[in-house]
């Protein structure tokens, strides 16, 4: 409840810009595909889990790509696992989003001279909206890039832009 | 029972093989073996009443990277004797002894039996060897490469001294 | 009419909850019924031993850190140890007890994240909580001290990247008091609640023989019956001087070597771990914790093959040196690598549900089978 509690007395109406609106909603529940990849996947965890508590961003784990808004590339990203990974992006509805969170998935991180089996950057197969630096990002880092992106959503636009 | 009591087993159970006995480096002896009677020392060492050796710590495969230069007839050099090689570290459970065998193969035929039927965890080892070197093992219930995709190149063998990066991999660019 | 069943394959993996990474299993399935199971690995095949042979020795140990990822100051321990050998370099005391100190710590870390996925695999979620709310003060001490959360690079060739907080020695006895009481906590809230033991207990069973054979090591090792700890039987660093046991599996609620085994032999080895480090802390002598290390790490021509327990059991470095500053070949025997072959042998017979429940059981690392 939180931002509205006690605000208003009761049957009142709230007058906003339907984007504004849907935006509001949209950032307030950013669903996760729970879906781990490598070192930064555990620091993830820990920030889900009890000490940082995602969830009271509206961040809730879903393991299917069907339901989830956000995908969190957690890790370094193969050339095995880099296909798997466009395809779950390609099965999540829009609008979708993308985290990606650590140096090996930004470019390759400690890998990126001889690492002939790591892909240098998720950015070559799905586009970014959020890129977390850090090997590993912290839990307060990866939290500071979900606030990122949250304002990158309160400024889309319904319109179609030309 | 020190490496050496153990060769000394072996060396009167296989008298018609050869077995060298390294032991110029500081720390860790091995014996090599000839490629050839390797399964059999393998089964000989697991089942022998006091050697015992059930488990096999670790099984690697090492790009010796040793070719030396040879002028063939017509005055060409051409490098040679380039070999690869497999470490098998033993482990006996029972006695706690460790004894470490070596062989070397021709990198044009890098062939050797696999220990799979007497170790079952060199099975995964193996492969790991054969994606890695190109280390064919005979008589592998199922060498396909592990840890690289099953489409990686043919031919193309990271740890090799030679290996180079390829530019692309399933339209991936690889290189940074 | 006779009902007619066909074999089906499913693929489960590599994005999958409960596979604690990205492993792929193929199932091949009758039914409900498993009739072999395939796992594919290498979709984090990160090419530590290539990486190796292009660093030099001391830049090889923030790639051990990547290996397990849960247990970094274990890795580096393995490494640095093998390395000295190697060089014939011999560390002081204080470096020492602070290694062992810190591996034992971590040791507990990673049981405990390896207990809190397998009750969250099973469907308990708060037992998950609390053991990351603990852990969160080991990953705290670590953090005072190097300056790391998850990858620490603290031990180097020869010593320390950096000594111990002046605080370290009241904070790590204060974090032994405060976790004693919290194991009993975790056993009753999951140990033997009933629904876990219904799902684990005489699931999954893993005879010793099977095992040895396997080349099984660790806690799986263990929860089978065999008294196996290279921490006692095959020492190193300073590990003789402490007395503590080496928890075995009994088939408390079951058959030795099932899946209830196999997690509470983690549960009694933080016990032993705890033991450890109060014998430990209180005897650090004064130092100086890189007085050993080398200005130039170069060893002399030969190999070595070392092991050590780590959380998962038996890590192996087999290194060979040329003599230059390069390691001419470095091969890791990871030890979730060896126990995850045995994974399709455990599975056979089983209900697909089970395979969720032998794989947490297993606690393997992703990070370290495909290295
Ligand atoms: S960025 Fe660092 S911590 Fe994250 S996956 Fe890569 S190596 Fe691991």
């Amino acid at each position: 409840m939180g931002l509205l509690d006690q605000e208003f007395s009761d049957s009142n109406i709230v007058i906003a810009k339907s984007e504004d609106l849907l935006n509001w909603a949209r950032l307030s529940s950013i669903w996760q595909l729970s879906f781990g990849l490598a070192c930064c996947a555990i620091e993830m965890m820990a920030t889900s889990a009890s000490h940082y508590d995602f969830d009271r961003f509206g961040v809730i784990p879903r393991p299917s790509p069907r339901q989830a808004d956000v995908i969190l590339i957690s890790g370094t990203v193969t050339l095995k696992m880099a296909t798997r990974i466009k395809r779950l992006y390609e099965q999540m509805p829009d609008p979708k989003y993308i985290i990606s969170m650590g140096s090996c998935a930004n470019c390759g991180g400690p890998y990126w001279e001889h690492g002939y089996h790591v892909l240098k950057g998720i950015d070559r197969v799905i586009p970014v909206d959020v890129y977390v630096p850090g090997c590993p990002p912290r839990p307060e880092a990866l939290l500071e890039g979900l606030l990122k992106l949250q304002e990158k959503i309160r400024h889309e636009t319904l319109r179609r832009t030309a | 029972m020190t490496p050496e009591e153990t060769l000394e087993i072996l060396k009167n159970k296989f008298p018609d093989s050869e077995f060298t006995y390294d032991n110029e480096l500081p720390v860790d002896a091995y014996i090599i073996v000839n490629p050839k009677d390797l399964l059999d020392v393998c089964f000989f060492l697991r089942d022998e009443e006091n050697l015992q050796f059930d488990t096999l710590m670790n099984l690697s495969g090492v790009d010796d990277n040793n070719a030396t230069k040879v002028k063939d007839e017509e005055g060409n050099e051409k490098l040679e004797g380039r070999t690869l090689s497999v470490y098998y570290h033993l482990h006996s459970m029972k006695f706690d002894h460790k004894f470490y065998l070596k062989v070397s193969l021709p990198i044009e035929k890098p062939e050797v039996e696999s220990v799979e039927s007497v170790w079952k965890c060199a099975d995964w080892h193996e492969r790991e060897a054969y994606d890695m070197f190109g280390i064919i093992f005979l008589n592998h219930p199922n060498l396909i490469r592990i840890l690289l995709p099953y489409d990686w190149e043919d031919g193309s063998y990271p740890l090799r001294k030679d290996f180079e990066t390829p530019e692309f991999y399933n339209g991936m660019k690889i290189p940074y | 009419m006779p009902i007619k069943t066909e074999e089906m394959v499913l693929n489960m993996g590599p994005q999958h909850p409960s596979t604690h990474g990205v492993l792929r299993l193929e199932l091949k399935l009758e039914g409900e019924l498993i009739l072999d199971v395939k796992p594919h690995i290498g979709y984090l095949h990160r090419c530590f031993e290539k990486h190796c042979e292009a660093m030099t020795y001391p830049q090889v140990v923030p790639y051990t850190d990547r290996m397990d990822y849960l247990a970094s100051m274990s890795n580096n321990f393995g490494y640095a140890v093998a390395v000295e050998r190697l060089m014939g370099i011999q560390v002081n005391e204080r470096v020492e007890y602070i290694r062992v100190i810190m591996a034992e710590l971590q040791r507990i870390a990673s049981h405990m994240v390896a207990l809190g996925t397998y009750g969250v695999d099973i469907g308990a979620f708060t037992p998950f909580l609390f053991l990351f709310a603990d852990r969160e003060r080991i990953l705290t001490l670590f953090e005072e001290t190097c300056g790391a959360r998850l990858l620490y690079n603290y031990m180097w060739v020869g010593g320390l990247s950096h000594d111990i907080h002046p605080d370290f020695v009241r904070k790590t006895k204060d974090f032994v008091q405060y976790f004693r009481p919290k194991i009993d906590e975790l056993n009753n809230l999951l140990s033997y609640n009933k629904i876990f033991v219904e799902r684990t207990a005489n699931i999954g069973i893993l005879p010793a023989d099977v095992a040895i054979n396997y080349g099984i090591t660790g806690p799986i090792l263990r929860a089978s019956g065999v008294k196996w700890d290279l921490r006692k039987n095959d020492p190193y660093s300073i590990y003789d001087r402490f007395d503590f046991d080496i928890p075995v599996g009994e088939g408390l609620k079951g058959t030795v070597g099932d899946c209830w085994d196999r997690y509470y032999v983690r549960v009694l080895e933080m016990v032993e771990s705890l033991k450890i480090i109060e014998q430990a802390i209180d005897n650090i002598p004064e130092g100086d914790v890189q007085e050993a290390v080398p200005k130039r790490v170069k060893p002399p021509k030969g190999s070595i093959y070392a092991r050590f327990e780590n959380p998962k059991g038996e890590l192996g470095y087999f290194i060979i040196s040329d003599g230059s500053v390069n390691p001419f070949r470095v091969k890791v025997r990871a030890p979730s690598f060896v126990n995850m072959e045995v994974f399709g042998e455990l599975c056979k017979g089983h209900f697909v549900a089970d395979v969720i429940s032998i794989l947490g059981s297993m606690d393997v690392v992703l990070g370290e089978i495909d290295r």
